[in-house]
């Protein structure tokens, strides 16, 4: 039931990038179209519950037992930096179509600020390992299906008359707004 | 180009939030009032410059290949600074800006200004530059900040304009911040063209 719970919140409640704001920068980005919308998130999804676990454990055998919380934001962001270059050399060996397919996403996700994000409230919220691989995954879910859904609504606002100060960035940002909107529907669920 | 040149760039031609569209994720996050985005800006343009300084320095000894993430390292150091001071001497915005502060190590805006400027200049052009730059994107994020603060509580910095009862409670919650930006860029095009 808990995990329920967790798992509802993050992607529908709680999204990472409509509610939290976090990775704004690949959602506007990368959702021009569909396909590299998907590869985005494969990516993302990948990587964050990776990052989660590891920082995690960092968090607690390392930061904790020495009495160093204050070393987190450097050592993250380390961690991640590196975990994002180890598994971008991991995939080219082993598994190459999969490289093909996200290869092009992973230098993107050291700046993904999701990331990050996820892993330093996974620690505020206290999670034990398997809640925090449950939270890293469905925020990953969120942030996926929130971009997926965005990209679809940009391929149709390419083919609107629209005035030309609003046109790329601004208009992108006030549908966001109007998908924010429609994701608020959700709170009260849980 | 001029120290002059150098320092107006980064408030209108080259501003972060409204033209190059760096740093949107505090830009939306922390904007539910003009004295969180301030905040919130100030605490990036020290870091800006704070890093700008360094790495202008340093990146002459630092080879190629560990470039970026040396850079990372020296930002979170100052982001490290930044959070134990506002925690100490600003609990109550420390509170408010909550995630948002470790998370200036993944704002865009100083990792591109280190990697595009303060690694190809002198400590001085960099100081100007963080400045420059800094000081545009507390502006911006004190604009949409006082915008929303405006429709959603009918305030300003705090002070009451009208009565709350009249406001958009939209404006102050996540949609308003992706509508409130995309008018104001759309807004910003506008003057930049005529």
């Amino acid at each position: 039931m808990e995990f329920i719970v967790i798992i509802i919140s993050a992607i529908f409640v709680n999204n990472v990038v409509l509610a939290q704001f976090l990775g704004i920068c690949p959602f506007l980005g990368v959702s021009k179209k569909v396909s590299t919308a998907v590869g985005m998130t494969g990516a993302v999804t990948f990587v964050m519950i990776l990052a989660t676990i590891v920082t995690y454990l960092i968090q607690k055998y390392i930061l904790d037992a020495f009495g160093i919380g204050f070393m987190q934001t450097i050592s993250f962001i380390l961690v991640i930096a590196s975990l994002v270059q180890l598994v971008e050399i991991m995939l080219k060996k082993v598994s190459p179509p999969l490289y093909q397919a996200l290869g092009v996403f992973l230098p993107l996700i050291t700046t993904n600020c999701a990331i990050l994000g996820v892993a330093i409230m996974t620690i505020q919220k206290d999670y034990n390992l398997l809640e925090a691989v449950v939270f890293s995954g469905a925020s990953a879910i969120g942030f996926g299906l929130a971009l997926v859904l965005f990209a679809g609504l940009r391929e149709h606002l390419d083919l609107v008359d629209l005035p030309k100060g609003m046109k790329g960035a601004p208009a992108a940002l006030v549908v966001a707004g109007l998908l924010a909107m429609a994701f608020m529907g959700f709170s009260g669920i849980v | 180009m001029t120290n002059k040149e150098n320092f107006l760039k980064g408030f209108f031609r080259e501003n972060a939030v409204f033209t190059l569209l760096l740093g949107m994720c505090p830009a939306l996050g922390v904007t539910s009032s003009a004295i969180n985005g301030l905040g919130m800006g100030l605490a990036t343009t020290f870091v800006l410059i704070m890093s700008n300084v360094f790495i202008s320095i340093f990146s002459s000894f630092i080879p190629d290949k560990v470039k970026i993430p040396s850079f990372i390292v020296i930002i979170a150091a100052f982001v490290t600074m930044v959070d134990l001071i506002m925690a100490g001497y600003a609990p109550a915005l420390h509170e408010q800006l909550g995630v948002f502060i470790p998370l200036i190590v993944v704002n865009c805006l100083v990792l591109g200004r280190a990697e595009a400027f303060a690694s190809k200049n002198q400590i001085f052009p960099s100081i100007i530059d963080g400045v420059s730059m800094g000081l545009g994107f507390s502006m911006a994020l004190t604009m949409l900040g006082a915008v929303r603060e405006l429709f959603g509580a009918g305030k300003m910095f705090g002070i009451t304009i009208f009565s709350e009862n009249y406001g958009m409670l939209i404006f102050v919650l996540a949609p308003g911040a992706f509508i409130a930006l995309g008018y104001l860029i759309a807004f910003i095009n506008k003057l930049r063209k005529a």
